[in-house]
């Protein structure tokens, strides 16, 4: 495994400009997940580490090595991309075998088939072995194609949306797996997703992407709990941050133009009146719609509230983030 | 606007039974649901509803007339679905009037109602504007449009956000919910996502399998699921089952899990035999003094909360802690449930088991 460095990357597609200026450290064993809508440029940066594009200005580097020279054989990743693609004429198992059997690797029987088992093993499909890739439903097929990419042990995994097209049940167990292999092997793993639950649930280090720029990198809760600005802290949390010019409330910092309060930062009960527009009962919370001097706000409650639709709710801030006219968090 | 009931209505396509005997009522001006898996025949079941299908048997009533057997024309319903088709020759208010003109209005009439119903939508300055260059969103707005520009009984929706990113979709259902509101018109809305069902139903209708599994309120139906399916479809993560071999008599008040004893709802029947304990992830409570015993597998941070995964003696489980609790995979701990919201299931039916806590709630279909 090995430690992943980018320097000052930059990359531009005609008068599109994708990435701007990135500098970013994946450590040995980490497991970096990149944020932001489409556009980004989470998956130009995984492209530049992966080979399959060149970055303009700047530098790679893959186990303190500058692979600027290497192609993307050479540079030991594997990817896994959000649409699988797998052998249709083979099964399972020599699907599986595939990278293994590359002449470069000359990987002994023995050891195929000891890495094949226990990656089916812990991708749950060791009864499909045998069947054609074909065979399979989506869900297992991309099971089968982050399978491909694990059996190799490279020195980086690379991974584009790997459970996007899954269906809910079958995404929340293989995050669980997904992070418990790269736990175990200490892989070191760069992950894209636009999917919030994924970048909190799984990463070391969450690094978020706005218009070609890093602006964020720290770790789940560092972003969570301490965004540096309004489109960071808009990245993280559900229901999404509540933002309101700052004078709403009164006693906002002197710079500050907004005021972002989380679900947690609205105190109910204290303070002001807003009047509820709408309550929706989730099962385990309760989603409250307030409308509080003309602004929407969203908070949560209990799951058994009595309060209904036309009530009046006090509210107050409670250790509020304040972001400047650029967005910025001033403190 | 009507009411909606349908009567053992029952779907076969050659031998393929897709909807079995469903019998529910979906009252003036509520906003229902129909959920379930694909394939579990919610889609069927609007589509005969609406007149697309024809039942193989069964009494459809909109607004008490019996219509089972009448073809769509003849229902005044509107559907809208997840593809929207507008016609791309035609500009944005062609397409909304285009079922006005089609039943001879005056041009002044369909001139107000469509200046009406692009007031409600948001959408008047783009009237005159070709439908080919717009954006989800506002095509989207214009289907809508041509549905309720009609007036028609109610409105029939299939999966209508399904196509748009999650970001959006949260901001259209928020439209579709106030809209609804607004106009308070009996609308019909299929979808496969249970999040959405409970933001957006007054009621839900949960499907597997062509057999109506529960009907009722969202709160109801998440906290006294009538089957294993439903306790695991409705909730992220979904309801716990411990699975355990015991007895639990007439009016009796605790099972044995484990040699721990638990206190539950009273239950009504009594039961013995292979049974699930069926608890949600956020009435679990680590507790290091507590006889019954977990090992934390894994941590999911969530913000607010966090999701521990527990190996326990009856299989895994999930519990929603709040994240500054210190939890470290590998540690054994000790769980307490909330005994007020626990539920029995019968192992093998999955079945829930009546208690004094869900007995009105478990109406089935």
């Amino acid at each position: 495994m090995a430690e992943v460095t980018l320097t000052g990357i930059s990359k531009s597609y005609g008068a599109a400009v994708a990435l701007d200026d990135v500098s970013l450290i994946i450590p040995d064993g980490g497991f970096v997940v990149l944020l932001g809508p489409t556009g980004a440029g989470k998956t130009t940066t995984l492209r530049m580490v992966s080979g399959l594009d060149k970055a303009d200005t700047g530098m790679v580097t893959i186990g303190g090595r500058d692979v600027a020279s290497l192609t993307p054989a050479q540079r030991d990743v594997a990817m896994v991309f959000q649409q699988y693609s797998l052998y249709p004429h083979l099964t399972v198992r020599q699907n599986l075998e595939f990278p293994l059997k590359s002449p470069i690797l000359q990987t002994p029987r023995a050891e195929i088939d000891r890495k094949v088992g226990a990656v089916a093993e812990v991708l749950q499909i060791s009864h499909k072995l045998d069947n054609k890739a074909t065979a399979l439903s989506g869900g297992e097929m991309q099971r089968v194609s982050i399978g491909r990419a694990l059996v190799r042990e490279p020195s980086v995994y690379l991974m584009d949306e790997p459970l996007s097209s899954l269906d809910a049940k079958l995404r929340s167990d293989l995050r669980i797996e997904l992070k418990s292999i790269q736990a175990d092997s200490g892989a070191t793993m760069l992950y894209v997703t636009h999917d919030q639950t994924e970048a909190m649930t799984m990463a070391t280090h969450v690094g978020v992407l706005d218009d070609g720029k890093l602006v964020q990198f720290g770790s789940p809760r560092d972003i969570y709990e301490n965004p540096v600005s309004v489109y960071a802290a808009s990245r993280l949390g559900q229901p999404r941050i509540n933002v309101l010019p700052s004078d709403v409330f009164g006693g906002a910092p002197k710079n500050a133009t907004r005021i972002g309060l989380r679900p947690e930062q609205i105190m109910q009960g204290e303070g002001e009146d807003s009047f509820v527009q709408r309550v929706e009962h989730l099962g385990d919370q309760t989603r409250l719609h307030l409308s509080f001097k003309s602004h929407d706000l969203i908070t949560v409650t209990d799951a058994h509230t009595t309060l209904k639709e036309g009530d009046i709710i006090q509210i107050r801030p409670d250790n509020a983030f304040y972001f400047d006219a650029s967005g910025a968090r001033v403190s | 606007m009507a009411q909606i009931h349908i009567e053992n209505v029952r779907k076969d396509f050659g031998s393929f039974n897709a909807v079995k005997s469903s019998t529910f009522t979906i009252e003036d001006g509520e906003f229902f649901m129909l959920l379930g898996p694909s394939g579990c025949g919610k889609t069927t079941t609007l589509r005969m509803m609406a007149g697309l299908e024809l039942p193989t048997s069964g009494e459809i009533y909109i607004d008490g007339e019996e219509v089972g057997q009448k073809p769509a024309s003849q229902r005044d319903i509107a559907f809208v679905f997840q593809m929207f088709a507008l016609y791309p020759h035609m500009n944005v208010g062609k397409n909304i009037s285009y079922p006005l003109r089609c039943q001879g209005m005056s041009k002044a009439a369909v001139k107000k109602k469509v200046g009406e119903i692009a007031e409600i939508l948001g959408i008047t300055d783009i009237l005159n504007t070709p439908v080919g260059g717009l954006s989800g969103g506002d095509r989207q707005r214009v289907a809508l449009g041509r549905a309720i520009v009609r007036d028609p009984k109610a409105f029939f929706m299939d999966e209508p956000l399904g196509a748009l990113d999650a970001e959006f979709r949260e901001h259209m259902s928020e439209e579709l919910r106030a809209l609804h509101d607004r106009m308070s018109a009996t609308t019909v809305y299929v979808t496969h996502d249970q999040l959405e069902a409970m933001q957006m139903g007054d009621k839900i209708v949960v499907m597997n399998h062509g057999s109506v599994e529960q009907f009722g309120v969202p709160q109801d139906i998440y906290d006294w699921p009538a089957t294993k399916f439903v306790a695991q479809f409705i909730g992220s993560p979904p309801m716990n089952f411990l699975d355990f071999n015991g007895m639990i008599g007439k009016g009796g008040s605790e099972v044995h899990l484990h040699e721990t004893t638990m206190s539950i709802p009273k239950s009504i029947d009594g039961a013995n035999g292979a049974l699930s304990f069926g608890v949600r992830p956020e009435h679990v409570r680590l507790d290091d003094a507590a006889p019954y015993r977990g090992r934390v597998k894994a941590t999911e941070y969530l913000g607010t909360t966090q999701i521990v995964t527990l190996e326990t003696a009856n299989g895994d489980l999930k519990a929603r802690v709040a994240s500054s609790d210190k939890v470290t995979v590998g540690d054994q701990t000790g769980l307490t449930f909330d005994p007020r919201t626990i539920t029995l299931f019968d192992a093998e039916t999955g079945a829930a088991l009546r208690s004094q806590a869900n007995e009105g709630v478990l109406i089935h279909g």
